[in-house]
């Protein structure tokens, strides 16, 4: 193993934060994506010669997480209804209460995709990646990209009950607050 | 009988070819620009909501790895 960049090593922990969240939302777990993290950083040190300067950094370390979660984590996934919330609990900076609300919703929300679908929805609609840049990361054609993000989007609109624009109107906070969360 | 069916078949035909198109156009607008926003707007606040400071633990990681192998300075 040669030495590491100090600039490298400050690109990789840059990106920590964000592929972290990815990795959360693929296992929904938050100490097994720990474990995934620090997988990823280990297999992208040992192949950092692999690594060409001047690409981007997190989409290389994005794509080490996506093929090991497929390959090791996928099997053993999903003890993870967790009615209870504490998910979210786990986490240090936790939503305020009604935010909370409609995260919870939406995870759960989330999890019902399949895995390929939420994972080009989340790189596309969420880290910031291009359909080109997803597509690598998932190793597949950039029209399947599109054409996945299209169904997640889709099957999210029917679980949330986003169908109409009218539908929008009582948002998850108006909605608790009518459902009686008003405090006289 | 046999009479009905010619006129009723170009009009059934116009029928759905319109009606196809409409659903294919449905289709592909079946989710409104709104619908895209909202649901574009509550995944980036989930997953803003997982979006934590790098923890110690990787800051440690690297700076160990960094101090066992390159730490001395490879190239010089």
């Amino acid at each position: 193993m040669s030495g590491i960049d100090p600039a490298l090593r400050d690109t990789m922990l840059a990106a920590v934060p964000s592929l972290r969240a990815f990795g959360i939302s693929l296992c929904g777990n938050v100490d097994r994506a720990d474990d995934l993290v620090q997988e990823t950083l280990l297999r992208a040190l040992a192949n950092i010669q692999s690594f060409q300067p001047g690409t981007n950094m997190s989409a290389w370390l994005f794509t080490i997480l996506r093929n090991l979660f497929r390959s090791e984590y996928r099997k053993r996934r999903r003890e993870v209804e967790d009615p209870d919330g504490s998910y979210a609990e786990t986490l240090k900076s936790q939503p305020e209460q009604t935010s909370r609300v409609e995260f919870e919703e939406f995870r759960v929300a989330l999890n019902k995709l399949p895995d390929d679908q939420r994972e080009a929805l989340i790189l596309v609609g969420a880290s910031g990646f291009s359909y080109e840049e997803a597509a690598e990361i998932c190793g597949c054609a950039v029209g399947t990209i599109k054409s996945r993000v299209n169904r997640a989007r889709t099957r999210l609109s029917g679980l949330l009950s986003i169908d109409t624009a009218d539908d929008f109107g009582p948002d998850i906070t108006t909605r608790s607050v009518l459902a009686g969360n008003d405090r006289p | 009988m046999t009479e009905r069916k010619p006129p009723e078949k170009p009009q059934l035909m116009d029928t759905i070819s319109t009606k196809s198109t409409a659903a294919r156009q449905g289709k592909d607008a079946s989710l409104g620009r709104d619908v895209q926003v909202k649901i574009g707007q509550q995944l980036r606040a989930y997953y803003d909501g997982l979006i934590e400071p790098t923890p110690d633990r990787f800051v440690d990681l690297l700076q160990k790895l960094d101090k066992s192998t390159g730490g001395k300075g490879p190239a010089e």
